[in-house]
């Protein structure tokens, strides 16, 4: 900062005095001036009890100059020298007055700064704590079903037919987009496998079975806990932002009963159908690749999908994606609830539920799978 | 820094509106360096649509908004932005980005148009804090502090590049009275300080008569201005009914 400390210079005329002389251009574009141009003067001179200052006609200057003094006259303070500010023009002198005016400021819990690994092992020691909201939150959401059935419940159908739309028709496009190219990636992978046996025919039994008893179920899952959850929690999040969930309190009406049961009422209707649908379009991709790629015949196809799905498969992969739908419901509806009342707290939601909704999906299919091993079914 | 009576941003032949819609029409007013401009009116007259088209987040459907003789819209991409620089806005919420802390959110503006380095923004940063009364609370998030400490570090941030002008969208909005009359300080205190010239959308009379030294009063039936001047004078001269009800509070 060569240029700037040209702008200063140091006088020791008067005794114990130093004074300081101003010019030149101090804006915030040339930068600020080091510290350690005025410290060294005071630590050359121990004796000193004064500071004045004069300034030059051709000082300009803008809040640049004022952090510099702001700061020479805190450190001044501590080494107990009087600085007279009489010296500085006028504004300089008034924001020199608000800057360093004594505030009475409502104090505010001081930040405590958490390492890495604590907060890690906090969350850790949390999770119990969570897992409990969540069994406590879909609790609520039973007893609100409940109390449906029983009449009891205000709900407003229109909604619920509206949410029904987008977990439904709104969704159908990117099910069948993802559910018919996952058939074909199963079918072209299968197909590595069986050609070397010239058993590619079974390609139909893989493709039928593996897209029936499960894979639909969890691809149709991701999807809507994308679209879906993520809608959910932000919506949710934004009203809890906005204070409509405390207006929707303070009528007296049950956010979990207003909002979050028919979300979840919604998602849990349309993800089984969404899920067959799937089911018939993977099988679809599969059957396009068997017939273009491998030159399968058509009729012999469809007859080895008829033969080796089971009607026991489908009503796995039903369970599966009833068991989503909760899933992925109660996680976005959660976090939503959950969500902190700023732009932030929203896109943290939105994440969370996703991330929740998958890591679910994926625990509830190892059990599942797991359960139906032991069944034998 | 020496205050001159000199137009900083003239408004001539303003239309603004939204597609065929007219929000406000004919406008014509200037606003001199060093005034603490009032834009006034009933709710729903047009006072944020004004404001934003002189921001430049609004462009005028007809005439124009001149920042020291030049339009906004005329200019470059590098013509604005040496605009923008040179503008601070407190919006009516705040508008603080909730993701950052309070120095962050003071520091982008200082880390976006300055070379400083990175200890020279922290000073820059508790100077700011400081002359806002805020000194010490770096490290806070918004979510932490109250609506009237989320305002004052907006004002921190509005001032980081010590702007010519400094826009404030109803700055008093959900202030109780004692708050809102300190804020009413500051701002005087930071025009003697900064040498800024001020526009303040509000319908605060207290504000409007404790601060203002110019105004322009618009009407939501005509969609234009129909007063222009200082507030307090309006009060004693004003022969239109229209804004004597607004600013005695609907008693005349």
């Amino acid at each position: 900062m060569k240029g700037l400390s040209e702008n200063l210079a140091f006088d020791y005329s008067m005794p114990k005095t130093l004074l300081i002389k101003l010019s030149g251009d101090w804006h915030i574009s040339a930068g600020l001036l080091s510290e350690s141009e005025v410290a060294g003067q005071l630590a050359s001179h121990p004796d000193l009890v004064r500071i004045n200052f004069s300034v030059k006609e051709d000082l300009k200057w803008d809040s640049g100059l004022i952090a510099f003094l702001f700061k020479l006259i805190k450190e001044c303070e501590q080494k107990k020298i009087q600085v007279a500010r009489e010296g500085l023009p006028q504004e300089m002198q008034k924001l020199l007055v608000l800057a360093l005016k004594v505030h009475e400021n409502v104090a505010l819990p001081s930040k405590a700064h958490q390492s890495f690994l604590a907060a890690i092992g906090e969350k850790v020691v949390r999770m119990d704590e969570s897992l409990r909201r969540a069994l406590d939150f879909l609790g609520d959401i039973s007893v609100s079903g409940v109390r449906l059935i029983s009449g009891k419940v205000y709900f407003r159908w229109d909604d619920f037919y509206l949410l029904v739309k987008r977990c439904g028709v709104d969704t159908l496009l990117l099910v069948s987009l993802i559910s018919l190219l996952v058939g074909m990636i199963l079918a072209f992978v299968a197909s590595i496998q069986l050609k070397m046996f010239g058993a590619q025919i079974y390609i139909a039994d893989i493709v039928g079975i593996a897209m029936v008893r499960v894979l639909s179920a969890v691809m149709t899952g991701v999807i809507v806990s994308g679209r879906i959850g993520a809608s959910f929690a932000a919506e949710l999040g934004m009203m809890q932002a906005n204070e409509e969930i405390d207006a929707l309190k303070t009528l007296g009406l049950s956010p979990v009963e207003f909002l979050v049961l028919p979300r979840v009422l919604a998602l849990v209707l349309m993800m089984p159908i969404l899920t067959v649908y799937a089911d018939l379009m993977a099988i679809l991709g599969g059957f396009l690749i068997s017939i273009w790629m491998f030159h399968l015949n058509s009729l012999e196809y469809l007859n080895h999908t008829h033969i080796a799905v089971k009607l026991s498969y489908v009503w796995i992969g039903l369970v599966h994606s009833f068991v989503f739908g909760v899933i992925i419901a109660v996680a976005g509806c959660l976090r939503g609830i959950e969500c902190k009342r700023n732009a932030a707290g929203v896109g943290n939601a939105a994440t969370s539920a996703v991330v929740t909704a998958i890591t679910g999906i994926v625990i509830a299919t190892a059990i599942i799978t797991f359960i139906c091993q032991v069944l034998g079914v | 820094m020496d205050r001159m009576l000199q137009p900083v941003i003239e408004v001539k032949d303003l239309d603004v509106g939204y597609d065929d819609y007219a929000v406000l029409k004919d406008l014509r007013f200037a606003v001199n360096k060093g005034d603490i401009f009032i834009v006034m009116g009933v709710s729903g007259c047009g006072k944020s649509t004004l404001l934003k088209s002189m921001i430049g987040l609004k462009a005028p459907s007809r005439g124009k908004v001149l920042f020291y003789g030049k339009s906004f819209w005329d200019e470059d991409e590098n013509g604005q932005l040496n605009m923008m620089r040179r503008c601070g806005v407190l919006y009516q919420s705040g508008a603080l980005w909730s993701s950052m802390t309070v120095a962050e959110n003071v520091a982008l503006p200082l880390q976006l148009y300055t070379k400083l380095s990175k200890q020279q923004i922290r000073e820059m940063v508790a100077l700011k804090l400081s002359l806002v009364g805020l000194e010490g609370h770096e490290e806070f998030f918004p979510s932490d502090m109250s609506g009237g400490m989320c305002k004052r570090v907006s004002l921190a941030r509005a001032i980081s590049l010590d702007p010519d002008i400094i826009f404030f969208d109803e700055p008093s909005a959900g202030l109780d009275p004692i708050n809102a009359r300190k804020l009413d300080d500051l701002i005087l205190e930071l025009r003697d300080g900064l040498g800024a010239t001020i526009v303040i959308v509000t319908h605060e009379l207290a504000s409007i008569f404790a601060i203002g030294n110019n105004s322009v009063f618009l009407d939501e039936a005509s969609k234009t201005m129909i007063a222009t001047g200082d507030p307090k004078k309006l009060l004693a001269d004003s022969k239109d009914p229209r804004v004597m009800r607004f600013l005695t509070r609907g008693q005349n």
